[in-house]
């Protein structure tokens, strides 16, 4: 009888985890084969250029993937210094009784929902950015400076989770070599913990490219590729998000739905170069 | 009420009076310690886990003030001055009195980068010298022929004992006065164990060695003095050999022939 139980729980999670892999399988398809009509019409066209027109039936997503390219590189300038910054100060310069209660409100920030983020920003931030720069408040360094806020405290969190993973003997012998608490930590902690920095930097950067909402609010919705940071753009997931709506011809369809492969496709190349380092930091371990 | 002997040698480090209390509570660990360090010489520490012998060591180095609420009290001499003073300049004094610790602790970087890591803390930059001192600590270390044709190679792929003697090289290199050793077999096999305690023996030329063990066996072999600790306090100071055959303290006795530990 137990034998019998066995067999079926065994049987059940298997199915339940080769789903998963099926889903994944199955969006892939469908995004392809709907984005067929579009990369029949426009071929390699549809990344290189910069127009587009629904209204002529004309679709080039350069500007969406240099938005989307821009906004986040962008986020990562703003981001990356600052939560290796607070991750320090978490790890190893704040007083025990301080640590707690900082470290658990950047894990409360990394839990607010990424529309209140978009709120936030277009409410707050914009007008603040119209009062510094001028123009509309609204654009690209807007949402790059957004989502850099959004991404901080997730890469903070597992930045400094992955610099107290150093031992203490370890940093103890610089200590014991006459090493100052800076040298400590450039030499010893961030090296020890590279692995761990650098895989929570891809992962936010996979989920900045892939932001929606808190970009939507403050991109603009533009398709044009401004030298201007300041100037409205739009990204990938922002044309998604404004546009499905609009799309009444089967091309523009079609070509949202290639915009959307693109963004499946570049989501993906970050997570497996992300699994790839943090595979290897615990092959090491 | 502790015997502590009168050593002939030139005394490195003096300790008088020292007491030592951790963060957060008010029985002091360590109580009354007074005893001289001999000079070019090995002094063990022995005593049963839990008696004070580690935390004894990482006082000669200040390494408790690297967690805040520790206290010190009484005096350790070096070189003429009270090392506990507030005013003690730790970098420096992490320079003259070095330490190896219970397991090997190289750095996540090449051979060579590990042994020039306190020379590079001291500011020198310049090549050939730091090759040159580079490869006189591994010599030194009796590792250099083992590592010369790798020394670009990561340290963490050397084995345990390599890895504990390359710990030595890059503590030698600076060229304290004292060395402290933490254990520094626990985490080693039989044939490593005998390679590090051949060093020691060789080391004490150059610098006055205090190592804390808890294997009876190994402070026989290697040292010059040896102390006992019990419950925080030293018991005795003596001979090795007159420690281990003539103990003055009935407590000694005890635990070196067994009785507890």
């Amino acid at each position: 009888m137990s034998n019998i139980i066995d067999k079926v729980f065994e049987h059940s999670t298997r199915i339940i985890a080769f789903s998963v892999l099926l889903i994944v399988a199955w969006i892939f398809t469908v995004l392809f084969q709907n984005s067929l009509d579009s990369m029949q019409a426009f071929g390699f066209d549809f990344i290189t250029d910069t127009k587009w027109a629904p209204n002529l039936e004309k679709f080039g997503a350069l500007p969406a993937i240099m938005g989307s390219v821009i906004s986040t590189f962008l986020a990562m300038v703003l981001a990356v210094p600052v939560a290796i910054g607070v991750a320090i100060f978490l790890s190893e310069i704040a007083p025990e009784k301080l640590k707690s209660p900082i470290g658990v409100s950047i894990e409360l920030l990394a839990a607010i929902p990424s529309v209140i983020y978009g709120m936030w920003g277009l409410f707050y931030f914009v007008p603040i950015i119209r009062d510094i720069f001028g123009g509309l408040g609204i654009g690209m360094l807007t949402a790059g400076i957004v989502l850099a806020i959004m991404i901080l405290p997730f890469m903070a969190a597992v930045t400094r989770d992955a610099m107290d993973t150093t031992p203490d003997i370890l940093k103890e012998s610089a200590y014991a070599l006459g090493g100052t608490k800076w040298d400590v930590i450039k030499d010893i902690i961030i090296p020890y913990a590279k692995a761990g920095i650098i895989g929570s930097m891809i992962l936010a950067l996979g989920r900045a490219i892939g932001e929606t909402m808190a970009v939507t609010f403050v991109m603009g919705n533009v398709h044009k590729i401004s030298l201007a940071i300041t100037a409205p753009a739009t990204s990938i997931p922002v044309t998604l998000a404004n546009e499905f709506t609009e799309a009444d011809t089967e091309l523009y369809f079609s070509s949202l739905f290639e915009l959307s492969f693109i963004l499946l496709l570049i989501s993906f190349t970050i997570i497996s170069i992300a699994k790839f380092y943090f595979l290897r930091k615990t092959r090491r371990a | 009420m502790a015997t502590i002997i009168n050593i002939p040698h030139e005394k490195a480090l003096e300790v008088k009076d020292f007491q030592f209390t951790y963060n957060g509570t008010t029985e002091p660990s360590l109580k009354e310690i007074s005893m001289p360090i001999a000079k070019n010489s090995i002094t063990a520490l022995i005593g049963p886990s839990g008696c004070g012998k580690t935390t004894l060591l990482r006082s000669f180095n200040r390494m408790h003030d690297l967690y805040p609420g520790n206290r010190y009290e009484g005096l350790i001499e070096f070189k003429g001055r009270n090392i506990l003073e507030p005013k003690e300049d730790l970098i420096q004094l992490r320079t003259c009195i070095g330490m190896i610790f219970q397991k090997p602790t190289a750095f996540p970087m090449s051979i060579y980068d590990n042994v020039a890591y306190g020379l590079r803390l001291q500011g020198i930059k310049n090549r050939s010298e730091l090759n040159d001192r580079v490869e006189k600590a591994l010599q030194d270390a009796a590792i250099w022929k083992e590592v010369s044709s790798r020394l670009k190679h990561d340290a963490n792929g050397l084995s345990g004992g390599q890895q504990q003697r390359l710990c030595i090289a890059r503590a030698i290199a600076v060229e304290p006065e004292v060395l402290l050793f933490d254990e520094p077999t626990s985490a080693l096999d039989p044939i490593s164990t005998q390679g590090i305690e051949k060093l020691v023996i060789e080391l004490k030329e150059k610098v006055s060695i205090i190592i804390v063990t808890h294997n009876m066996q190994q402070a026989a072999r290697v040292s010059d003095y040896t102390g006992f600790m019990y419950l925080g306090e030293l018991i005795e100071l003596g001979i090795t050999e007159e420690l281990f055959v003539t103990p003055k303290e009935r407590l000694t006795e005890e635990y070196i022939t067994g009785k507890f530990g």
